[in-house]
């Protein structure tokens, strides 16, 4: 019971803060899952977002599901992604009901203008740890820079990109496994 | 049963909305054209109001349009609704991750699967970089090299990279921090 009282209120946590898409999320996760808590690796949550992102549904929920069926089983993965979506279903039940036009005010802008910022710094640092973590040779930085490129000038899919790179790393590392023998 | 409807509804994007919460707007779309339960300027300010509010983009359009549709109990009906599909596929895939992710052939794949995530990842960040950073519209507009950077913004995101990779904070305390930082000095 109280381990899924604290799923429930970590995932509330990240999902108060999360400002933006469901990558908003990681510096959060990598915090309070990954390092407070310990549910999770690096390297886990990065299979969860490859999963998440070749399945329906949204990332963010997905990888919520994900940690707590991990953690506590079908009742964990509930919890888990009810406490992600409580805080929207206060915050916005309240804004709909009372300001219409949140978003005109000048004073939410300015603090959503600082928060951007703050968002962009979390996701660069999240992603220079996961590359330290993740990538260990050139064929690693070949896929992320293949990646990069692919998704933010082009318009391939991320799904072709996450089965490509399955295929490269299995054959490679296949092959590797092997040339040992 | 406008409820039943709702949910089903809601059902159908979680169902079919491969991606991010932007993924799911031309499925909202949809819905006013069928049953004319918002006007597109609702849909407008539904989108700005989930991207100005915290939370998944995804869920807030849901709870929004919800609500909209139905009252309080309509947002928590289509919220339900968009997520009942994801707990139940990834319940169903998460069982056959934790089996088979020690063996050799998924670990192969998945060591070649997560540089590439990091490069999604990394072209997601690019973009917030992008908006947070610079201001690529009023220098398409007058051409003038210095319009290009938004300069109070590249110090704060300079300033609070150091700070995040000296003393590991928690990302909450950065998040507000900044809100309060952007109130006082008009970011």
């Amino acid at each position: 019971m109280k381990q899924l009282f604290e799923l429930f209120i970590s995932f509330a946590r990240i999902g108060a803060f999360t400002f933006g898409g469901g990558y908003a999320m990681l510096p959060m996760i990598e915090k309070e899952i990954v390092e407070k808590k310990k549910w999770a690796t690096s390297d886990e949550i990065l299979d969860y977002y490859a999963i998440g992102q070749c399945t329906p549904g949204l990332i963010a929920v997905n990888t919520a599901t994900f940690i707590g069926y991990k953690r506590k089983g079908i009742l964990g993965a509930i919890i888990a992604t009810l406490g992600v979506v409580f805080p929207s279903l206060i915050i916005i039940t309240v804004i709909s009901m009372f300001f219409e036009h949140f978003q005109d005010y000048t004073i939410v802008q300015h603090a959503l203008g600082g928060v951007r910022v703050a968002v962009a710094a979390l996701i660069v640092h999240t992603i220079t740890k996961m590359w330290k973590q993740s990538i260990k040779d050139w064929l690693g930085i070949l896929l992320f820079i293949f990646s990069f490129i692919a998704v933010a000038f082009s318009d391939i899919s991320p799904v072709i990109i996450i089965i490509l790179g399955g295929i490269i790393g299995t054959n490679k590392n296949m092959r590797k496994k092997a040339d040992a023998k | 049963m406008i409820y039943l409807q709702l949910f089903f509804e809601f059902f159908k994007i979680g169902l079919f909305a491969i991606g991010g919460g932007l993924a799911t707007i031309p499925f909202i779309q949809n819905l006013s054209d069928k049953y004319h339960w918002f006007t597109t300027e609702d849909i407008i300010n539904m989108i700005a109001i989930s991207e100005s509010t915290p939370g998944p983009i995804g869920i807030n359009m849901a709870t929004f349009a919800g609500y909209k549709v139905a009252g309080i109990l309509g947002g928590i009906i289509a919220t339900l609704g968009e997520i009942a599909p994801s707990i139940i596929i990834i319940v169903l895939i998460a069982h056959y991750y934790m089996k088979f992710s020690e063996e050799a052939i998924v670990r192969a794949s998945l060591e070649g699967i997560r540089p590439a995530v990091i490069g999604l990842i990394g072209a997601a960040a690019f973009e917030v970089v992008k908006i947070a950073l610079f201001n690529i519209e009023s220098f398409l507009q007058s051409k003038a090299i210095l319009d290009f950077f938004d300069f109070k913004s590249i110090v704060l995101f300079a300033v609070l990279l150091f700070l995040i990779q000296k003393y590991k904070k928690h990302p909450i305390l950065y998040i507000v921090a900044s809100a309060v930082i952007g109130i006082i000095l008009k970011y």
